[in-house]
């Protein structure tokens, strides 16, 4: 129950200068539309003044927020935030641009401040209220989250009466409430499901949690006890900010801390123009990603028969890097939004590429929202990154969203490439994936749910001087920690048979990608369990660059009944370690011939029943490769296999490479051989190509036969359906007959939401806030 | 602003860089200087006349032709593809992999692309062979127009350097 003062029947004046937060945040808009500068500050007069001063309050201020992350998630007994760090705290100015923030999951600068801007737009100031002790929670993706289970604490900074800040605290919490466990459940497909929903709920006041909110929330997740930690927090880490915010004003003054709040978001904008005209090269850069969605299989248990068709992400983006060092990220020809988890917010998209971008184009402690100020984005309304429907599901945007953004990196680093900064380019990102979640009744007799932020470690894009990083990193998180194998025992009834890197993962090139890692889990001490995979298996989502190739595909393996209790006993041989090679099946050959194993490439699937001593490999992807293979250093090949990064038979027809392995299982690469046999593949290479406009002659043939497979072909009506401008591109390339046309109803699977949907802005009272062009 | 050597820029190049000069790359601020010394490298390595205007990818650079100055795309072998604002990739040789056993020429079972969904499409050079670029889209997809430089503008007003002369 919200409780209602005399304030919320007026106007609040929180400003104290007589106009509303919407009011005030229009007139900032202006001012940046009319000059090119945000709050068309063209001069940074703070900064002039007293440049020592400006620098010492961002370093207080950003300072303060890594140190109240680092502090705060020492809270939480989740692993996903304590050991990995899913978390984040941001400071933002009255209207909910961000000011700085810590380190983290820092795509949340951009999803909290459009929970603040909606607070703002829907005048929250009059009813329910904003005052000072207040919190807000919100998670809702429909006005600009990731997905349900990055659960946002907001809290609004007075000073005297006036609202002058907000800082916000968001924590990935294990579960959700959704329809399965886990905090990115594969099993709605739709919001309906999607989990608990919160829309920016005043869920506190005078510093404290109201109890109905509490009672409420509680029961609402599988996993209380790491939900009431994780909201303590959040809670903790935003009062340590705010805090500071007074300290700040204590010693600086408020009109200086103001000052900067305006001033370093401008900074931002002109700091990323900056970079981008030092970095890259002006033009236009084209590339693409996809990923699958194969809901058509038998291992996924959806309720809603209109969700059971196998669909691709399709992500083109068109960069124009301008002369002035301004940008513009054009998505047209994007895929529509789907019945499944995977659909993205624009806010989402256009706020996490800056968690991309801080680990390539603006490697800075300065990220804010000026990035945003310098860039053009067009997300057309209605693709999978700007859904028209207010039904969608979004609890693993991210399947879509890392997918999309491995294309960007491509771009980025053509541009280094092409001006000589080597020590900058990277192939790409990994797809994060495989998602290890489930739930039951754990090892200590609770109901439970899992979410192994193993994930958090894939390979990293090869560079343009060196390898990848193998099981480093991940695009939402550049410090990946898989974590200990102790603590997530704790948390997991999963023991680990074994953690290893992932032969033959990396992508190939002269510098090969990072290679991932698999770990293998048998079920153990828990009731009840389930399990799912998330991931990618029948498609790639990173390209290689330069000639390199793409990490290896995932695929899913798993065991029941696989008489390893009774193995254990007697002490016989049972399956420890790497899966080295997928299709040798070794792991088969420790387990019970009776065994039911699923090892193939479907790698979504929905709960299914997991008994004690069953098996689940958790694979984590590899990262793509840079330069033609052929390039690659003879020792660096002898040294990847002998660390078992590359399976032997690759190094030979990948490589090139004449391999001889000595008495003692040491493998080492004959340079000269492998010379000479690497002339030959050449050859091989010219006699088994062709002219592209030969080939093309043959693929215009199948394209005008319709022969391609259910999913690419739904992937091209809707990408059709959505842009005129991307049909006609298409049509001209091809040369296509006017007759030809591809349209969903004729593919005979269910085209929900190909001509009926509703917007969440035509809902009543609902005004949303657009951040993008569409 | 830092500075760094030609040799050091050579060393980058060839990918024998120590890694301190290779981290105090990445963590300070650009060198401005880097466009010309990686020409000057770059230039020193490759064996046709032709003046190096925008390398492109390892083996690939748009190059002005020492015989008639036009600004074209070019293999280091010698090979010319096609004028520099034109796609090179439709100027290539390509080999697709789009069947289980073309992809098992390159990958364990399993851990290739099912393709019923993704392919991939090697570029080559059509006389060295060099492989310039592996695409990995559906079938149907068109061939990908990767970059389009704005290459006045770089030279003139990002790197302060006179343009090449460029013929019709």
């Amino acid at each position: 129950m919200n409780m209602m003062t005399n304030k919320e029947v007026g106007f609040a004046d929180l400003l104290k200068n007589g106009q509303t937060l919407k009011q005030f945040r229009d007139d900032i808009l202006k001012r940046t539309k009319e000059t090119g500068h945000y709050n068309g500050l063209t001069k940074l007069a703070l900064r002039d003044r007293d440049p020592i001063g400006y620098e010492k309050l961002f370093s207080k201020i950003r300072g303060g927020l890594v140190h109240a992350r680092e502090t705060a998630k020492k809270i939480a007994a989740s692993p996903i935030v304590e050991q990995e760090g899913e978390l984040c705290f941001t400071l933002y100015n009255a209207v909910g641009d961000c000011v700085l923030t810590s380190t983290g999951i820092i795509i949340h600068c951009g999803t909290m401040g459009a929970a603040i801007k909606y607070m703002a737009e829907n005048n929250w100031e009059a009813n329910p209220g904003i005052a000072d002790g207040d919190m807000f929670t919100n998670n809702d993706c429909a006005i600009g989250n990731v997905h349900p289970c990055d659960i946002q604490t907001i809290v609004p900074v007075f000073h005297e009466g006036r609202l002058i800040s907000w800082v916000g605290g968001v924590t990935h919490v294990i579960d959700t409430g959704a329809v399965t466990p886990g905090s990115m459940s594969t099993g709605q497909t739709s919001r309906f499901g999607d989990g608990y929903m919160i829309t920016c709920r005043k869920t506190g006041v005078n510093d404290t949690p109201l109890r109905d909110w509490l009672h409420e929330s509680q029961r609402s997740v599988r996993t209380p006890k790491y939900w009431i930690l994780d909201e303590k927090t959040r809670i903790a880490g935003c009062h340590m900010i705010r805090e500071l915010v007074h300290e700040v004003i204590a010693a600086d003054g408020i009109e200086a801390y103001e000052a900067f709040c305006y001033e370093v978001i401008e900074e931002g904008r002109q700091g990323l123009m900056m970079r981008i005209k030092a970095m890259t090269v002006p033009g236009v850069y084209r590339k693409v990603a996809f990923v699958d969605v194969p809901y058509n299989h038998e291992d996924v248990g959806v309720s809603s028969k209109f969700a059971k068709l196998d669909s691709i992400l399709h992500s083109p983006v068109e960069m124009t890097i301008r002369a002035n060092g301004k940008w513009r990220l054009d998505f047209e020809g994007a895929s529509r939004w789907g019945w499944h988890t995977f659909n993205a917010h624009h806010v989402a998209f256009t706020s996490g590429i800056w968690v991309m971008m801080c680990q390539t184009l603006v490697p800075t402690q300065r990220i804010n929202d000026g990035a945003y100020f310098a860039t053009e984005m067009h997300l057309p309304k209605g693709t999978w990154c700007n859904p028209d429907d207010r039904r969608t599901g979004h609890a693993y945007a991210w399947h879509f969203l890392v997918s999309g953004w491995s294309a960007l990196w491509r771009g980025l680093s053509q541009g280094y490439y092409s001006r000589g900064y080597l020590e900058e380019v990277n192939a790409g990102n990994a797809n994060t994936s495989n998602w290890l979640q489930g739930g039951g009744i754990n090892q200590d007799g609770e109901i439970h749910a899992v979410n192994s932020f193993e994930a958090s470690s894939c390979g990293t894009g090869a560079c343009a001087i060196k390898d990848g990083l193998n099981h480093a990193a991940a695009i939402w998180n550049p410090e990946g920690d898989m974590g200990d194998i102790e603590i997530w025992e704790m948390a997991e009834p999963l023991l680990y048979l074994g953690r290893t890197v992932k032969a033959n993962s990396g992508g190939y090139g002269k510098y090969r990608g990072g290679c991932g890692f698999e770990t293998l889990r048998m079920v153990w001490n828990s009731q009840d369990w389930t399990m799912f995979f998330m991931g990618n298996g029948y498609m790639n989502s990173d390209w290689g660059l330069m000639g390199g190739y793409p990490s290896a595909t995932g695929y899913r393996f798993e065991a029941h009944n696989t008489g390893l209790e009774r193995r254990i006993a007697n002490g016989e041989a049972i399956p420890l370690g790497a899966d080295l090679d997928p299709g040798k099946a070794i792991y088969e050959q420790s387990i019970d011939a009776t065994a039911l194993v699923k090892r193939d490439k479907q790698c979504m699937t929905t709960e299914d029943c997991y008994a004690n001593h069953d098996l689940y490999l958790n694979y984590l992807r590899g990262g793509p490769g840079f330069g033609d293979p052929l390039d690659r250093d003879v020792a660096a090949i002898a040294n990847d296999l002998n660390q078992l990064f590359l399976l032997p038979e690759f190094a030979a027809s990948v490589y090139g490479a004449v391999v001889s392995k000595d008495a003692k299982g040491v493998y080492s690469v004959d340079a000269a051989k492998t010379q000479s046999r690497r002339a030959e593949i050449r050859k091989e290479r010219i006699a088994k190509s062709m002219p592209t406009r030969e080939w093309m002659k043959e693929e215009r043939q199948r394209i005008i036969n319709k022969h391609a497979s259910q999913a690419v072909q739904h992937m091209f009506a809707t990408s059709i359906a959505l842009s005129a401008k991307w049909d006609k591109q298409f049509r001209t390339f091809w040369d296509l007959p006017a007759d030809w046309q591809l349209l969903e109803t004729e593919l005979g699977v269910p085209s929900y939401g190909s001509k009926f949907r509703m917007d969440l802005s035509l809902m009543p009272d609902v005004r949303t806030v657009v951040q993008v062009e569409e | 602003m830092s500075t760094y050597t030609q040799e050091q820029v050579n060393n980058l190049v060839e990918g024998t860089l120590d890694w301190d000069t290779t981290f105090r790359m990445l963590s300070m601020p650009k060198d401005g200087g880097r466009f010309s010394m990686y020409l000057t490298a770059l230039q020193k390595k490759v064996t046709f006349p032709d003046k190096i205007v925008l390398p492109l990818s390892p083996h690939m650079y748009i190059v002005q032709s020492a015989k008639t100055k036009q600004w074209v795309t070019k293999c280091d072998c010698g090979h010319e593809f096609c004028g520099y604002k034109e796609n090179w990739k439709l100027f290539a040789n390509i080999y697709v992999r789009d069947t289980p056993e073309a992809m098992a020429e390159v990958y364990p079972l399993l851990m290739a692309p099912d393709t019923n969904w993704q392919v991939y499409r090697e570029y080559f050079c059509p006389s060295c062979c060099v492989l310039h670029d592996v695409e990995a889209p559906t079938p149907w997809y068109p061939v990908i127009h990767d970059f389009e430089p704005d290459i006045e503008t770089f030279y003139k007003e990002w790197v302060g350097l006179p343009v090449p002369e460029k013929a019709a």
